[in-house]
């Protein structure tokens, strides 16, 4: 048995942690930004990225549902068990909300989504600046709730290696896939 | 004056204006004038809220026809408050300078089945350009439907200078579609 995530698993997780960190970090940025052609490339590069995010995590459920992670290690107390099921669900579902949200209000703004400037993604809400407006207050909600699970997150792994002194952050890492 | 010679002056002239159906007076909200530009490859699209025309249009009798359109650039909605604003700036429309842009017709062909070509000078930001403008007529009885979209390349005007004049965001082509409702005059 061994106690390390698929490489592929491990390779969505890297790839995807670091394209939702550069998602956040120009989210929160190029918000901010007085309008000039830069701003409107930020914003299409961001809503680009949030769509192959929002490929990538549908990728990786299926790929976890196929292939079980590995399991928590035994010393968990039951409640322990439960915050990390429910932090990592927390995690998939503000993965799904986030990007689908940015989608609704894009289109209740009236800017449609074109994919990588190729591929026109469908509006299913037409224009309609009241409810855009909402959206975009429920994008920035998710996103502030998401900031603090990977807060949460990372704060929890950093207890596995550092104070359990347990193997949960290291069987995620790259290398290390020879230790047992 | 005698009611009799009333209702006789009335009738001499009535018959004759409802024969001569030359359309003037623009119903404002039956009335659009809205514009489709690219930005980073995606269609967007914007309108006018108001504008003005003096329109004298019978189809009967083109060589007469006139048009002069007016269209108060302030008030444009390009889809967010920020871009609003944007484009009333020096760079874009400079509005507080050049408040309107206005189209002359200066002459009005039949291309036939209820299509017109309107030739004249479009002027934005103080620079004229000659250009036609296709449009279709529908007349229902007092009142004409005029239809029709034409292309403008939006360096012409210089709109959208500085930053902006480059093609690669905000493309050059800026298509203008109006539908211009007009009531025969009284
Ligand atoms: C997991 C993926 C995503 C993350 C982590 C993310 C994150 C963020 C963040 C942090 C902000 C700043 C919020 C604010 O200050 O108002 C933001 C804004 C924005 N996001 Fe996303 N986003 C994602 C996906 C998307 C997608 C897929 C779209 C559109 C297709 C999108 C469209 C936008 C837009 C248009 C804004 C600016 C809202 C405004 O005008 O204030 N986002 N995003």
């Amino acid at each position: 048995m061994t106690p390390h995530y698929t490489p592929v698993a491990k390779t969505l997780h890297w790839l995807m942690a670091v394209l939702l960190f550069g998602l956040l970090a120009l989210g929160f940025t190029m918000t901010d930004l007085p309008l000039s052609p830069q701003k409107l490339q930020l914003y299409s590069w961001h809503k680009w990225a949030g769509v192959t995010v929002f490929l990538l995590v549908l990728f990786r459920l299926a790929w976890r549902a196929t292939h079980r992670p590995p399991p928590l290690p035994d010393h968990l107390p039951k409640m322990m068990r439960f915050a990390a099921h429910a932090g990592h669900a927390l995690l998939y579902l503000l993965m799904l909300a986030i990007p689908l949200s940015g989608w609704l209000m894009s289109s209740a703004k009236g800017f449609q989504t074109v994919w990588f400037g190729v591929l026109p993604i469908p509006d299913l809400l037409d224009k309609d600046k009241e409810l855009g407006d909402l959206l975009q207050t429920v994008h920035l909600s998710l996103n502030l709730l998401f900031v603090a699970v990977i807060v949460g997150h990372i704060g929890a792994a950093l207890k596995h290696h550092f104070i359990d002194r347990d193997d949960v952050l290291t069987r995620m890492l790259p290398t290390r896939n020879l230790e047992s | 004056m005698k009611p009799t010679f009333l209702a006789l002056t009335l009738a001499a002239t009535l018959p004759w204006s409802a024969y001569a159906a030359e359309y003037r007076q623009i119903q404002a909200d039956q009335s659009a004038i809205t514009f489709v530009y690219q930005q980073m490859g995606v269609a967007m699209e914007g309108k006018f809220r108001r504008f003005t025309a003096q329109l004298q249009f019978d189809p009967e009798r083109l060589e007469s026809a006139q048009a002069t359109v007016e269209v108060d650039l302030a008030s444009i909605d390009t889809g967010s408050a920020d871009g609003d604003q944007e484009v009333a700036g020096k760079t874009w429309f400079d509005t507080s300078a050049f408040p309107t842009a206005r189209f002359v017709a200066s002459r009005v062909k039949a291309l036939g089945d209820h299509r017109y070509e309107a030739t004249g000078q479009l002027t934005i930001k103080g620079k004229t350009q000659d250009i036609v403008v296709p449009a279709t007529f529908a007349a229902q009885g007092q009142s004409g439907v005029f239809d029709g979209r034409f292309t403008l390349r939006r360096a012409d005007f210089a709109i959208g200078q500085g930053p902006w004049a480059a093609f690669d965001v905000v493309a050059n082509d800026v298509q203008i579609q109006f539908r211009l409702t007009a009531r025969t005059g009284e």
